[in-house]
């Protein structure tokens, strides 16, 4: 089973090209592959995730080469967490789309989907910056296209802000690894902790701006403000399938600023030490309010649900900004319910949009339709979930977090921002609701062949994906706190990936 | 374990009823109802011991690292508020029943009643105060769902909303006050907290805690000023409202009051914060009541009213004000629940509940009326009813009251405030079934059948029973829940309806007979209150929501413009905002690698690249000439590569300018051939300034990086071991397919999906609004006569064999010497490029044997098989195998797995070029109108040089 870890990479990639060739495009065999495909990354996924819960750290050194000479990928707590959890939310779009019939709307639905899988899987797993930039390349391009998947002008317009902003993105992501290879000469990330521990003072300046250009990188993918401003068209523009499956990718940059942080910049960095954590907690507070205050602007459903994502996204990194356990737990916790609860909106939004017709998810009163009230629920709960209030894990995420926070000096910030965005979340869900459901134009109703009452499973899918977060929240959080303590004490790392001699070099 | 049951079963009622969608509404009811009375059933046979002084627990763990577990507990206090909410919530599902009209749909209301029973349940058996909250928002939304239950109505919509905001808003105040008191006390356990007074009313956060747990009291229980909604939320239909606004939900502020009173009350601010509050409330409330013609906001004033009342009993944080307390939430609870019934019972068969249109109803509804003056009796506090005692041993704790040293102030409103209550009470009682019969009812009344009148008869049995024999009845109740209340023995209090005569009593006779007096004068008592320039709190909230929602919009709208320049400039401000930080942490020292020295020709180069780069930026607005800037800012690059000693990043790059200039230049064809300015002068300025200072701190960075040596750089072990580990001479072809293969099997990938990204852009922009600019375009440059010249054509076939055996050669010898699969996949693109310019897309389409899509398969999955070969051996994946062979004629030679992996990305750069190629041509195909050709070398007379651009 030592291959194991590396199948989140190689089967996406495979399957991916495999779903290019003719015979696989719009037939039987395309969708079969490409749902076996996500199957098997769940089920592997799963395993990973049994393994990494007892706390090993598990390496795979790609080619024979060791860390620090070749591309080493490593499986601790928050990898196997990631990768649970992109598995669990594509299996549910993958199989909406299918549903749906998007994936054949345009030509490489399941081979972009796959490859997009390739690039989260293995952005979780590397354990090389550079290797990282290759996974974050293999993310956005795939996404782009995903993006663009479907028709549409508007589509094409916000893409093209994505693709560009994006790719300056990883130009600068170049420059930074760039300025950290060459100051320190490694790319592997353990290997990148010790010498940065280890560099003489006069590097440290110049380490410091790699690293604080690198967590910009990482904030801009994550949509913090004030590099949010891709996101809302993005989001809202692209089909909701993909833009529930696009809920990850801000945790991506979520992920890895976590990574590096606590990994390469953490407690022994010397000067550069926590250097995200001055600039950090601002930025995601006011993205916090930026994006609960555009969930009460919005005048779609779709818009609403991407600025919930940025709010969401937002609450995550308030906690993360802290860099202490506690509130790193927390964060953890939420991460999950963040994910779930944007993409469950989406794929809602996408259901409401098609049984309604002609208003299609804008949020002006249209005809009743038959099915209504199942909607109305899953758009209820979808709703409580993303404002995140009781009973449901985005409510155990806010106290988590504002427990962990108390200690802070920005406490009262931090409680006052989250406060404030419930409220504002509350109202603006509140009013779309009532503008989707409850005032109807005085027509007659939609026949019911206008939606498909299939195509809500994979939602309740996502949406029972949460009730277990909540239900199980007490095992969910204990093993957050263990992953918490696995990020604080990076020793550990390091040594799984260097070896016990080349971690005291 | 019981607990659990009692708590869950609400649950699983709203889950049984919404099961049962398809039944009759009476199995429904009859489902809801038994889920219920198991649960009152299971309480009461819990009663014996929680009222002898026992408290029950039960507890389950849930999230222990928050705090958060499922613990409950049921003492006297939790056992009133739970009788009350299943008992009236049993007799609410009965009236409900025969109440709904058929177009209702009734499984949706008992699943949303039920649902809001299990809540209201939790938060008064929770011993965990984050439980409690949970619970606690629970209300809030199953409310909202009620109170809009009739979604058709506007005000339903607005009042739900508005209930929501207020409600919800301060559940999240109370979090945060919770969570204060929590940490103060160190523990979310109410029993824990409740044996922690002294440490929390020492605590310097008290205020803070105290202030926060009110807005959430508060607003739950309708206290001025956020009052506003419970009216507005009379909009629910009346079981809603006589259930949630008058005996649950909305105590359950005040229950909370009197859950934390033994830790909370007893402070001046306590007292002036809750007791004035109380006061302000029952004063304001019991005005507005009266001066309301429609009979449920007459009734949801008194009811906000009631509740100041119950608010400043606690307020004054004496045990007796909190005995008298206890006591009044059951009397209001029978009378109030009754009285909500009645109306609608009138509304449901006069089909009128309007005050002014009403009257007389006695003779045609005798037990509505019945009914309804019992409990409007009781509410305005007369004997011998139960409204009347709690109400006499309310205002004998005012006349105890000093508010900020004035004696007076405190039994003077309270009087007032009794005076207005029994104005409208008696205005309920005469207004509605007392007077002359009229002719111009809505409907023909007649009394409901016992379905409706039978839920309120029980709760006037109550109150006529607890009026009569209070000691019997509720004494034992009062005296076990004011216990827990108080948190010690309870004083001495006796409940009998003659104390004497009390300066209560005195009180008691002048509010009745004042009452009496107003509903008397009631007519010009209006006129002036209406003349009264009274400011409406509905419409102040409805002006700060308005405004929330501009706001919102207009910061939205302002931050997001969906402009790309706008996104880029603040990404870029920021880079160099974090670039400045970095560097002014700690002392930075300048590197000590030694120069090279700068021959006058790389000046010149140097001067090259820096003029090309000027040049493209000049052009900008002239595509074509931005492209042959850019080409020379490539071909200096790459000459540089070469005088650096790196000629495969040279060859890379020269072999990638060429194929990007070529692809860009189909695209740019049906481009306009200029581009606009898209921005102000001022802002290009703005813009100009901010790349010169990104652009140098970048070039500083690269200066200061490459001036350094970094201590055993990981480069030096792949320059050791790429002969001996790797089998080849060439370090960079040997770490792009093995030390680090796994990146490039990425970029690979990257490669191909850009390809189909290509695609993807491509086949959006050939469809909609940007298609049809397409098919209307017209050749915009001058063209040749031949479309294909010969001399192109001719040369092109030459070289085609040519370039393959360079391409051939550049892959094979690219282990140990400058080339590889990714340079020879680019030069057989160009090749093949060059084939599809020279002689047509259709041409060479038709001589093309593989699927371009399948060439990327092809290479990712030759690329996979190499690295997958290793797994066999038991090595990990994409580790390398190389041996040397000796074969006569061709002598020694080295095969390894490398050269594999190699030919799978040399297939992938093929497929992704053409992929790309074949798409711009399909859209230049559609726009140019290409009529079909069959020979490569055609010569078209018709375009001749004079086509006009």
């Amino acid at each position: 089973m030592t291959h194991l870890i590396i199948a989140p990479i190689l089967v996406p990639a495979i399957i991916g090209a495999l779903t290019l060739l003719r015979t696989a495009r719009h037939t039987l065999l395309g969708r079969g592959l490409s749902l076996g495909s996500t199957i098997v990354q769940v089920a592997a996924a799963l395993a990973l995730f049994a393994e990494a819960s007892t706390g090993t750290i598990r390496t795979y050194a790609l080619g024979g080469w060791a860390a620090p000479f070749g591309v080493v990928i490593v499986l601790d707590r928050l990898s196997a967490m990631m990768l649970l959890l992109t598995g669990l939310l594509a299996l549910g779009v993958l199989v909406h789309a299918v549903l749906t019939g998007l994936d054949r709307r345009g030509w490489h639905f399941h081979p972009l989907f796959q490859f997009q899988l390739l690039g989260l899987n293995g952005a979780f797993l590397t354990g090389d910056l550079f290797n990282l930039f290759v996974f974050f390349e293999v993310l956005l391009i795939a996404s782009y296209g995903l993006m663009l998947h479907g028709q549409g002008g508007a589509r094409l317009q916000a893409g093209m802000q994505y693709v560009i902003v994006n790719l300056v993105g990883s130009t600068l992501f170049l420059i930074a690894a760039g300025i950290l290879y060459g100051v320190t000469g490694t790319l592997n990330m353990a290997d990148l902790a010790l010498r940065i521990g280890a560099a003489p003072p006069g590097d440290q300046p110049l380490i410091r701006v790699g690293a604080q250009l690198l967590i910009a990188v990482f904030a801009l993918k994550a949509a913090l403000l004030p590099l949010h401003l891709w996101l809302p068209r993005t989001y809202a523009n692209t089909s909701a399938p993909v833009a529930a499956l696009f809920a990850i990718l801000t945790k991506v940059g979520v992920y890895s600023i976590l990574r590096l942080t606590t990994l390469a910049f953490g407690e022994n960095a010397g000067a550069v030490a926590w250097a995200p954590a001055g600039w950090m907690l601002p930025a995601a507070l006011l993205s916090l309010l930026a994006g609960f205050l555009g969930v009460l602007a919005a005048r779609r459903l779709r818009l609403l649900a991407a600025f919930g994502v940025i709010g969401s996204t937002g609450t995550l990194l308030s906690a993360i900004a802290l860099f202490e356990p506690d509130a790193t737990a927390a964060a953890l916790y939420y991460l999950p319910h963040s994910t779930l609860s944007g993409a469950l909106l989406f794929l809602v939004a996408d259901t409401i949009g098609r049984a309604r017709k002609r208003e299609d998810d804008r949020l002006e009163p249209d005809r009743p339709f038959a099915g209504m009230g199942q909607l109305s629920l899953l758009f209820l709960l979808s709703a409580i979930a993303l404002a995140g209030l009781p009973p449901f894990s985005g409510f155990i995420g806010k106290l988590l977090i504002l427990t962990a926070a108390e200690g802070s000096a920005a406490a009262p910030w931090i409680w006052a921002a989250i406060l404030i965005g419930t409220f504002l979340a509350l109202f603006g869900l509140a009013w779309a609701g009532t503008m989707l459901f409850w005032k109807t134009t005085a027509e007659e109703e939609l026949a019911s062949s206008s939606w498909r009452k299939a195509a809500t499973i994979p939602a309740w899918g996502v949406f029972f994906l949460l009730a277990a977060l909540t239900v199980f929240a007490g095992p969910a959080t204990r093993y957050a706190e263990a992953t918490a303590q696995q990020l604080f004490a990076p020793e550990a790392y390091v040594a799984a990936v260097l070896g016990p001699e080349g971690s005291g070099r | 374990m019981d607990l659990l049951l009692i708590s869950v079963l609400p649950f699983l009622g709203a889950l049984a009823v919404s099961l049962a969608a398809r039944w009759t509404r009476t199995a429904q009811a009859i489902i809801a109802g038994g889920f219920t009375l198991a649960a009152v059933l299971l309480l009461v046979s819990k009663a014996p011991a929680v009222l002898g002084g026992q408290v029950i627990g039960s507890r389950l763990e849930w999230i222990p690292a928050l705090g958060l577990n499922v613990e409950y507990f049921l003492d006297p206090l939790g056992l009133m508020f739970a009788g009350l909410i299943l008992g009236i919530g049993l007799l609410i599902i009965i009236y409900a029943t025969f109440y709904l009209s058929a177009a209702d749909c009734s499984a949706r209301f008992l699943a949303f009643l039920m649902l809001f029973m299990g809540a209201m349940l939790g938060i008064v058996i929770s011993d965990n105060i984050l439980l409690l909250l949970v619970f606690w928002e629970m209300t809030s939304l199953s409310s909202f769902l009620l109170i809009g239950f009739w979604r058709h109505l506007p005000e339903g919509r607005q009042g739900a909303r508005m209930a929501l905001a207020v409600t919800g808003g301060g559940g999240l105040a109370l979090i945060a006050g919770m969570l204060v008191l929590g940490n103060i006390a160190g523990s979310y356990q109410l029993t824990e907290i409740l044996i922690a007074r002294e440490a929390i009313q020492t605590s310097p956060l008290y205020p803070v805690a105290l202030v926060l747990i009110l807005i959430g009291c508060f607003t739950k229980s309708a206290q001025f000023p956020f009052h506003f909604w419970l009216p507005q939320a009379m909009a629910a239909p009346t079981p809603v409202s006589a259930y949630l606004h008058s005996a649950t939900m909305v105590k359950a502020g005040v229950f909370l009051l009197a859950r934390l009173w033994p830790v909370l009350a007893g402070t001046d601010l306590w007292f002036y914060l809750v007791a004035t509050t109380g006061l302000v409330t029952m004063l304001l409330g019991a005005a507005i009541a009266l001066f309301k013609d429609d009979l449920k906001a007459l009734l949801a004033y008194s009811t906000i009213s009631h509740l100041g009342l119950l608010t400043m009993l606690f307020g004054f944080g004496t045990p007796m004000a909190a005995v008298v307390g206890v006591f009044h939430i059951l009397n209001h609870a029978t009378f109030k629940a009754a009285l909500f019934m009645n109306a609608g019972i009138v509304d449901h068969e006069v089909g009128t509940r309007d005050a002014r249109r009403l009257g007389g109803l006695v003779h045609l509804m005798p037990i509505a009326a019945t009914l309804g003056t019992i409990a409007g009796l009781s509410m305005a506090g007369l004997p011998p009813f139960n409204g009347f005692l709690s109400k006499e041993m309310m205002l004998e704790e005012a006349t105890h009251t000093v508010w900020g040293g004035l004696e007076w102030l405190v039994p003077v409103i309270a009087t007032v405030a009794a005076l207005l209550s029994a104005a409208y009470s008696f205005r309920y009682v005469a207004h509605v079934y007392f007077g002359p019969r009229r002719d111009d009812y809505p409907k023909a009344p007649h009394d409901p059948g016992i379905g409706l009148w039978g839920p309120p008869a029980v709760l006037v049995v109550l109150v006529v029973l607890i009026g009569l024999f209070p000691a019997a009845t509720a004494g034992p109740l009062v005296q076990e829940v004011s216990g827990v209340v108080i948190g010690a023995e309870p004083p001495y209090f006796a409940l009998k309806m003659w104390h004497g005569f009390t300066p209560a009593l005195i009180m008691s006779i002048v509010a009745v007979l004042g009452g009496a007096l107003l509903l008397w004068r009631h007519g010009s008592a209006e006129r002036i209150w209406r003349a009264l320039p009274l400011p409406v709190a509905k419409n102040m909230f409805d002006r700060f929501t308005a405004l929330l929602v501009t706001t919102s919009r207009t910061i939205t709208d302002a931050i997001d413009t969906g402009s790309l320049q706008r996104s880029l400039f603040v990404f870029f401000l920021v880079a160099i905002g974090l670039g400045i930080e970095g560097m002014s942490a700690g002392e930075y020292a300048a590197g000590a690698r030694d120069t090279i020295p700068a021959s006058s020709i790389d000046v010149i180069a140097w001067l090259a690249l820096v003029g090309g780069t000027v040049a493209v930026m000049v052009s900008q607005q002239h595509r074509f000439l931005t492209l042959v800037y850019i080409s020379v800012v490539g071909l200096v690059v790459s000459l540089g590569f070469i005088h650096l000693s790196a000629p495969d990043l040279a060859l890379t790059q020269i072999s990638v300018e060429v194929v990007t200039i070529l692809l860009l230049l189909l695209a740019l064809n049906l481009l306009p051939k200029r581009a606009w300015p898209t921005s102000s002068r001022t802002r290009r300025i703005r813009d100009a300034v901010l790349a010169v200072i990104g652009g140098g701190g970048v070039g500083w960075l690269s200066w200061a990086v490459m001036t350094r040596q970094p201590n055993d750089p990981i480069s030096a072990f792949h320059w050791a071991q790429a002969k001996p580990g790797g089998g080849g001479t060439n370090v960079v072809n040997v770490t792009l397919v093995d030390f680090r293969g796994f990146d490039t099997f990425g970029e690979i990938i990257v490669l191909g999906i850009a390809a189909l990204g290509i695609f993807a852009l491509l086949e959006t922009a050939a469809r909609g609004a940007s298609g049809r600019r397409l098919l209307a375009w017209k050749p915009d440059l001058i063209r040749s006569p031949e479309r294909h010249p010969m001399m192109l054509v001719v040369g092109s076939r030459l070289i085609l064999p040519m370039a393959i055996v360079v391409g051939l050669y550049l892959f094979l010898r690219g282990h140990n010497l400058p080339g590889g699969g990714f340079i020879a996949g680019l030069v057989f693109s160009i090749a093949m490029l060059i084939q599809y310019m020279a002689s047509g897309f259709e041409w060479a389409e038709k001589r093309r044997r593989i699927e371009r899509h399948a060439l990327i398969t092809l290479g990712i999955l030759t690329a996979a098989a190499t690295g997958l070969g290793s797994l066999v051996f038991g090595e990990p994946f994409l580790t390398s195998a190389f041996g040397y062979f000796h074969l006569p004629l061709i002598g020694e030679f080295e095969l390894a797995t490398a050269l594999l992996f190699d030919i799978g990305v040399a297939l992938t750069v093929i497929g992704a070029v053409m992929l790309a190629l074949s798409q711009l041509s399909n859209v230049a195909q559609r726009a140019e109108k290409i009529e079909h050709v069959e020979h490569p070398m055609d010569i078209d007379p018709s375009r001749t040089t004079e086509t006009n651009l």
